[in-house]
């Protein structure tokens, strides 16, 4: 009896757990729930069903600003009955992917964590009729497997803020580093423009090249390393903002001037409105924009679909900025900040 | 002879003591980085962006950023001796206890201009909910008898949303400088406050030790959890409660944690710390199957982890490949602790210190 009780405790405990792990990652369980609650609103079934992959959105501010954007725009009111999966791992995406085949919607958005292992799960949707739209991230498969991608031009963005590192022409650039997740698109892009410049010109010094994960406490702890051990530096190129203020934290503490007018150039990525109120304040130099609102791109290119025709591009690359703390204004803040 | 048995029984007590492992690591990462390159222990003074006095070096790096890890590895040991398991949730209830003292500071507004509560009220708030949490851990392995890494795992995977939910997935950024000083400096001191709680914790758990039953009442139960009951003491209470302390442990880590950059992450705050925490526990020397545990052990142990963590920075190891260098850690520490390699290893030793005294008698 007693052992009966136990493994009842314990299956139940299981199923907490269960629960536990859908609170993290994979909110697919409650969303098929207000899906179909969505569905019964609509009761003459005209809604698109669109089942949307996307990444954490707790995994920084640029795709908590992405969710936001794709919750806004595929509503029951414009006439969409969506679905969502969140996943940071790649196999949980494509386990989502293959259930929302099952669930027979017309569509499939995904942002994928990684490039690879996609192909037969996307052969699978295409057997179902099922047209796939990328966005924010690209896989490797073959273009005739999607629709569409809709692309932030990571080596662009790289590229962007390296010239205009160059523009501001010191004598010497000696840079720390600072890498996002090794392998990902963002890293990818914004590293190898740094690395081909560097390898062009001979006043451009790589002082530490460390990933720190998107991580602001690893960051903190890469530039307190540097300091400690007294290396020379005057540009800090942190692949995120987050990581950024972790580096600017460790410059603070020793007291070191940092921003316009001081004796490092602090550079950031992903436009968050707190970044760009520290350029604004001078704390900082350059952040460079990487556009997470891609939904209304994915709308207008299902409408096109819908029309019976094909997006005239396979690959759409949305327009980005890069902001100067000379010339940024309140209303940048305003409209780009995320 | 009696005197000279005497001696080599206390020599031979440092090598049997537990302290000896994360000594000696602490030692030849010390002796490593002393033939590499002196520098690394060059502490210089100087002034922060806010004129405040400051002092920097590798050395203060470590007390820094190893205190949160000593704190938790206070609780981690607890939890390892009383349950036999360990709690992988920290990380997660890290997030979680710092995400509520954010929400009790900045209350709705994400970017307050000012408190909306005093810290200590934040932190009080957050350290009952982080206990509340250290008790659901402790109600699973405890009473439901769950394998604490199995009843932890819950918390582990939800934590995060968790935290996330609890500020309804903004990004609180607290601009109040005081807030600052619980992970930086406080004016006028220029050694790291994150060291001096640490310290704190420290002596508060020593004399916890000294005076109360609690350790003792923690191994009983560790080493033999029946008949530790037949001597009428509630093991199922005991196991609970140190759970409830680990939770403490995690809120004090969490303040210090948010105070560095006086924001949270989610997703990544104090990402993957349980797995040192637990290390720290296993470099102390303590049977990660629970029983007898030293306490010292273990927070030596930990500011151990942030020497090689630091070293590995300062000779520029990729940071994505420093858990595979701590993996080489636990390698070793598992074939050291292994039964077959301590009988081993014992045998050898008698046999050293039969020869030694033999060899004495005869030179008298």
């Amino acid at each position: 009896m007693k052992k009966k009780l136990l493994s009842a405790v314990l299956v139940l405990a299981m199923a907490a757990g269960a629960v536990g792990c859908g609170g993290s990652a994979e909110e697919a369980p409650n969303a098929d729930a207000e899906g179909s609650a969505a569905e019964a609103d609509a009761s003459d079934g005209e809604l698109i069903k669109v089942g949307i992959i996307n990444n954490d959105p707790n995994e920084s501010g640029y795709r908590t600003a992405n969710d936001a954007d794709m919750h806004a725009m595929f509503t029951p009111e414009n006439g969409y009955d969506a679905s969502f999966a969140y996943s940071l791992k790649n196999d949980e995406q494509i386990a989502a992917a293959q259930k929302f085949i099952q669930d027979e919607v017309d569509y499939l958005l995904i942002s994928a964590a990684d490039t690879a292992g996609w192909d037969t799960v996307l052969q699978d949707a295409q057997a179902a009729g099922i047209r796939v739209i990328l966005f924010d991230r690209t896989i490797d498969a073959d273009e005739s497997l999607y629709a569409a991608s809709i692309v932030s031009d990571m080596d662009a963005e790289g590229q962007t803020a390296v010239d205009w590192l160059a523009s501001q022409g010191l004598d010497e650039y000696n840079i720390i580093h600072i890498q996002g997740v090794m392998g990902s698109a963002a890293q990818k892009g914004r590293t190898g423009a740094l690395d081909a410049k560097v390898a062009e010109e001979d006043n451009w010094n790589i002082v530490t090249q460390q990933t720190a994960e998107w991580n602001a406490e690893k960051a903190q702890q890469i530039v307190q390393s540097v300091i400690d051990a007294g290396t020379e530096f005057n540009v800090i190129y942190a692949e995120n903002d987050d990581m950024a203020k972790g580096a600017v934290a460790a410059l603070d503490a020793k007291g070191i001037t940092h921003g316009v007018d001081g004796d490092v150039i602090i550079m950031g990525f992903d436009t968050n409105k707190w970044a760009l109120q520290e350029l604004q304040a001078g704390n900082w130099n350059y952040d460079g924009q990487c556009n997470p609102f891609q939904a209304a791109y994915i709308d207008e290119v299902i409408d096109t679909l819908k029309a019976g025709e094909e997006p005239a591009e396979k690959v759409i690359v949305m327009e980005e900025k890069g902001f100067d703390a000379a010339t940024i204004t309140a209303d940048d803040v305003e409209n780009y900040g995320i | 002879m009696g005197k000279n048995k005497n001696k080599t029984g206390s020599f031979m007590g440092i090598f049997r003591n537990q302290i000896f492992i994360p000594l000696a690591a602490l030692l030849i990462l010390a002796l490593f980085n002393f033939i590499m390159d002196p520098s690394f222990f060059k502490i210089t003074f100087g002034y922060n962006s806010v004129g405040n006095p400051v002092l920097s070096g590798y050395l203060i790096t470590i007390l820094d950023y190893g205190s949160e890890l000593a704190i938790l590895a206070i609780g981690m040991t607890l939890v390892t001796a009383a349950s036999g398991g360990q709690d992988i949730s920290v990380g997660a209830a890290i997030a979680i206890a710092g995400s509520v003292m954010l929400r009790v500071l900045c209350g709705t507004n994400s970017r307050p201009e000012t408190l909306q509560a005093p810290i200590i009220v934040a932190f009080l708030v957050g350290c009952i909910v982080a206990m509340l949490f250290g008790a659901f851990n402790g109600i699973l392995v405890a009473y439901f008898r769950v394998q604490p890494m199995v009843a932890t795992l819950i918390l582990y995977t939800a934590g995060r949303s968790i935290a996330a939910w609890i500020n309804n997935n903004e990004l609180p950024i607290i601009s109040e400088p005081s807030f600052g000083y619980f992970g930086g400096f406080i004016p006028g001191v220029p050694i790291p406050t994150p060291f001096f709680i640490a310290v704190g914790c420290m002596i508060v758990t020593f004399l916890v030790l000294k005076f109360t039953t609690l350790g003792l009442y923690t191994q009983a139960v560790g080493i033999n959890e029946s008949s530790s009951r037949l001597n009428g003491l509630n093991p199922t209470f005991i196991k609970f409660f140190s759970f409830v302390l680990l939770g403490l442990c995690v809120a004090v880590a969490g303040l210090i944690k948010v105070s560095r950059l006086s924001t949270i992450n989610y997703s990544v705050i104090a990402k993957d710390i349980e797995m040192d925490a637990i290390l720290a526990v296993a470099l102390g020397g303590n049977a990660l199957s629970g029983g007898k545990f030293n306490m010292a052990s273990s927070i030596l142990g930990a500011y151990v982890i942030q020497f090689l963590t630091t070293t590995l920075y300062k000779f520029n190891v990729q940071s994505d490949a420093l858990p595979a260098y701590k993996a080489v850690v636990v390698i070793v520490l598992v074939v050291m602790s292994a039964p077959a390699v301590r009988e081993k290893l014992s045998s050898f030793m008698n046999k050293m210190k039969t020869k030694k005294s033999g060899a004495k008698e005869v030179s008298m």
